[in-house]
């Protein structure tokens, strides 16, 4: 009998939304628990800031220029590599509850096996999809294909339309605004919480733990669809925390001319989606200008998700404890993650796009090795990827990291790391819809995060983001081009590109928006 | 996503002559046969009934079934679409080969990538419905 895998995912969680990173909004103490008794990793970037690229570098160990998944909508081929996989044919009981995004959302075809999985229950045609061997799916709403949506509507069908409906009548990421502020993807839901997504996950979770043998060694990837937007938790839970009262987020500058100025220092599509002139990927309504966001809507939005932050906190702490009924505490490693983060606010910007600061690329990130294997607490300051989680659950397993996986199994404290050669962190991103491409490649080294611009629609790619993280936390100053910062943006830049992984030889299409 | 309008275009180039592959494209009553994600579909006239995988009818208006150009244009009607034109060529490359091109466009633009993603997986199931491994080289 080995250790077995709890592996905890949310949906764009930001870095400074729990109480052990600082975090002041929201509680959650079953996390801060696992970080006192684990290991938290205080500077983790995705490998890209969208949901598919993300999950797909965590499943496969790769970056996206080598597993081919660029943006959301391109489908990871059903041929890709998969730690699930390897850890299945080790003799690991796999499953996959909650989010999975590895295929197109939008897909009236059922082409895609996470959308047509639902159809036959839960064991995938021939046993296994991706190395899974049991998946139960959700997303954000409750429309769709997938089993909670299935679900919803079969046993409880008047809490369907309960849900923000995340598109709008023209299949765009829906602006319309509400709650108190109007706030965009706010939405006073009456769902009960006990059948809200957030349970949902837990209880299914924790009835697929059930059906496994004591002895059986598992993996299980409860992958929570919040606190991605939108922001309509159970209307029951929302008076826990009084948007009133919530504080303005350090990285809001509340004074318009403070905030344009900062916005005006970084290359240009960030202050042309400010305006709302241009919207280069599918990633935030289209309808929706920043620049109208107020002051109360930031305060809303955090507040909101700060409450779903807390459901998720105690859904861990249900399956935890369902963990200790069984006798097995001892023998789980857990590991808490996100795919990537949220604006939230930050320079007056709400969700995500090609904007590589740390509102996007600083996560959350915890592990609580299983108590048999007596790790000593720590806490990681050296830069890590979530392309390390692959090799790190093959560890954790007792076997040896694959070839193909790019990152390092994670360490265990800083002389670890540094001993091992964590160092620096990449991210890329690249869209390219009807006609506007945007193209960035990213490095976290030391204290700077470096990005470099190609060509594109808004670029003609000498542009480029530098920021120092101890001087500037809140990058507000980009460094790029002040001549006296020349020979380390350089030293950046030569060490970006020369740390580019190998591209995947074809380029993969874009099937769907999302 | 700014645009309103979607247009892409997907293509596969085939190791059959072109009249032997506008035998099965440019007929209407046969495209569940070769598009994956249709399970069946009726024509009546210039209007076709496609049913998709997941149950949903999705109505279409047959505007061009040209032999001679070998093009088949059609227009999905579903509420949902503003707009939808649909246009299949088979391109005659003179070697015993021909290049099928399969046009998307919509509003909203969403659903140009759509049925358009659904098309390339279409296309790219033709040398294999056409009784080849690969796509022509």
């Amino acid at each position: 009998m080995g250790r077995k895998i709890l592996f905890v995912t949310t949906d764009q969680q930001r870095y400074d939304t729990l109480g052990c990173n600082g975090g002041a909004l929201a509680r959650t103490p079953v996390v801060d628990g696992l970080a006192a008794q684990g290991i938290r990793f205080e500077r983790v970037h995705p490998q890209s800031v969208v949901c598919m690229p993300s999950r797909s570098t965590i499943l496969t160990g790769q970056h996206p220029t080598t597993h081919g998944v660029w943006m959301n909508g391109v489908p990871l081929p059903l041929e890709a590599p998969s730690v699930a996989d390897v850890l299945h044919r080790a003799g690991y009981r796999t499953a996959l509850v909650g989010k999975a995004h590895f295929e197109p959302f939008l897909d009236p075809f059922l082409r895609f096996p996470e959308n047509a999985l639902s159809r036959t229950g839960t064991v995938p045609p021939g046993g296994l999809h991706r190395g899974f061997e049991h998946l139960e799916l959700a997303t954000h709403g409750g429309i769709g294909p997938l089993h909670y949506a299935q679900w919803l509507a079969a046993e409880h069908p008047g809490a369907v339309g309960g849900f923000y409906p995340v598109l709008d009548g023209s299949l765009q990421v829906n602006g319309a605004g509400g709650g108190d502020t109007g706030a965009p993807q706010v939405k006073a839901n009456p769902i009960a919480r006990g059948i809200y997504h957030t349970d949902w996950v837990a209880d299914r979770t924790i009835a697929w733990l059930d059906s496994l043998g004591a002895d059986e060694d598992w993996f299980c990837w409860m992958s929570f669809p919040d606190p991605h937007h939108p922001w309509d938790p159970p209307e029951s839970e929302v008076g826990r925390i009084d948007w009133r009262e919530v504080p303005l987020p350090a990285g809001y500058p509340e004074d318009r001319s403070e905030r344009e100025a900062v916005i005006d220092g970084k290359p240009r599509h960030w202050r042309l989606w400010y305006d709302g002139t241009l919207v280069s990927n599918y990633e935030a309504p289209a309808t929706w200008v920043p620049a109208t966001l107020t002051p109360d809507q930031v305060r809303e939005v955090n507040a909101r998700n700060a409450v779903e932050c807390e459901l998720v906190d105690e859904a861990l702490g249900r399956v935890l404890g369902r963990i200790g009924e069984r006798g097995w505490t001892d023998e789980v490693d857990v590991v808490f993650t996100t795919d990537h983060g949220e604006l939230q606010g930050d320079f007056g910007l709400l969700f995500k796009g090609p904007y590589h600061v740390d509102a996007l690329m600083r996560l959350p990130l915890v592990w609580r090795p299983a108590p048999s294997a007596s790790a000593t607490p720590s806490v990681v300051t050296r830069p890590v990827g979530l392309v390390d989680l692959a090799p790190t659950f093959c560890t954790i397993a007792g076997i040896e990291p694959l070839p193909w996986m790019q990152g390092g199994s994670l360490p265990m404290d800083d002389a670890d790391a540094e001993a091992r050669g964590f160092e620096r962190v990449l991210t890329e991103w690249d869209s390219d819809i009807f006609g506007t491409d945007v193209h960035l490649r990213t490095i976290m080294r030391d204290r700077w995060v470096c990005t470099a611009y190609l060509p594109g629609t808004s670029h003609d790619g000498t542009e480029g983001e530098l920021y120092d993280l101890v001087d500037d936390p809140l990058q507000r100053h980009n460094r790029w081009d002040d001549p006296a910062m020349r020979p380390i943006r350089d030293d950046l830049v030569d060490d970006l590109w020369s740390s580019q992984p190998p591209s995947r030889r074809d380029r993969l299409v874009l099937e769907s928006p999302v | 996503m700014t645009a309103t309008r979607g247009s892409v275009r997907h293509q596969v180039r085939l190791a059959h002559p072109p009249d032997e592959v506008w035998e099965v494209l440019g007929a209407p009553e046969r495209v569940h046969e070769w598009f994956p994600g249709i399970d069946s579909c009726t024509v009546d006239g210039d209007q076709r009934v496609v049913v998709t995988h997941a149950g949903l009818p999705m109505p279409e208006h047959l505007l061009t079934v040209d032999p001679t150009l070998r093009r088949l244009q059609y227009r999905i009607t579903a509420p949902m679409f503003v707009e939808h034109l649909g246009t299949i060529d088979v391109l005659d490359l003179d070697d015993g080969t021909c290049l099928v091109v399969y046009g998307t466009d919509a509003e909203p633009a969403a659903l140009a990538l759509v049925i358009g993603g659904a098309a390339r997986a279409a296309l790219a199931y033709l040398p294999t419905f056409m009784g080849t491994d690969a796509p022509a080289s």
